[in-house]
């Protein structure tokens, strides 16, 4: 499945990416998933993304919860909680 | 319903002017006005910059305004929100309502700045004497979203 990430503020910083093309396994079918695998990078991913980080995610602009079901050519972006206003 | 996302600063009295031209229906308007702080935790803030994400920004503050006119008898709503650089006391963000009866334009108006203080994805980066730094989320401002969910309070 392919995909397109979007990271922003304190995660776009940490990761050192704004955005990534991605082709994923068959078996990532969440964003939660998504999250795992990201993370099976190792070093800022997985401190960034670690469990139990507060971390927002939409899928195709608009907020969902982590366990939402992946689609094809899905934008999917992850951030801090917000603080706008 | 009107949405802007812009850089630039604009008028509160043009801006209200505008929003209830030709509607002699109107009774009421109610407007709030984020500004920036110089303190923030203790500690001093020189300026911001404040980042979004383009499309979901004007999309989520879209629904908001249209989950207002559902809930309350208002005649029509306005969301205007900076981004970029800002400096203390520098104008953020306008919220404007109009309706027949202030009731309604209270309401409305305070339910859109929570829910976009919870569900707009902007993210204000200080500048402070040791450095940049993300502000983090109050959890007041999830209490105050809170609020509104499940049940419609009293207008």
């Amino acid at each position: 499945m392919n995909l397109q990430l979007r990271f922003f503020a304190s995660l776009r910083e940490a990761l050192a990416c704004s955005e990534e093309d991605i082709d994923i396994p068959s078996q990532i079918k969440t964003i939660s998933h998504l999250r795992s695998f990201l993370r099976e990078r190792g070093g800022q991913w997985a401190q960034v993304l670690a469990e139990g980080k507060p971390i927002r995610c939409a899928l195709n602009h608009e907020m969902v919860p982590e366990d939402t079901a992946l689609q094809e050519g899905a934008e999917i972006a992850f951030f801090p909680p917000v603080t706008g206003g | 319903m009107t949405v802007r996302i812009q850089e630039e600063d604009f008028d509160l009295s043009t801006e209200i002017a505008a929003l209830r031209k030709g509607d002699a229906q109107v009774g009421a308007v109610v407007s709030f006005l984020g500004t920036v702080r110089d303190m923030n935790e203790g500690c001093q803030v020189k300026g911001m910059t404040l980042e979004h994400y383009p499309q979901m920004t004007e999309k989520s503050l879209e629904n908001i305004a249209t989950q207002a006119k559902a809930r309350w008898d208002i005649r029509q709503a306005l969301i205007i929100h900076r981004v970029g650089p800002l400096l203390p006391e520098d104008q953020i963000v306008l919220v404007a309502v109009t309706s027949s009866h202030r009731g309604e334009a209270f309401a409305a108006c305070e339910f859109i700045m929570d829910y976009l203080k919870t569900a707009a994805p902007f993210w204000k980066k200080e500048e402070t004497p040791g450095g940049g730094r993300w502000v983090d989320a109050r959890v007041t401002d999830d209490v105050a979203m809170a609020r509104w969910v499940g049940n419609k309070p009293k207008s």
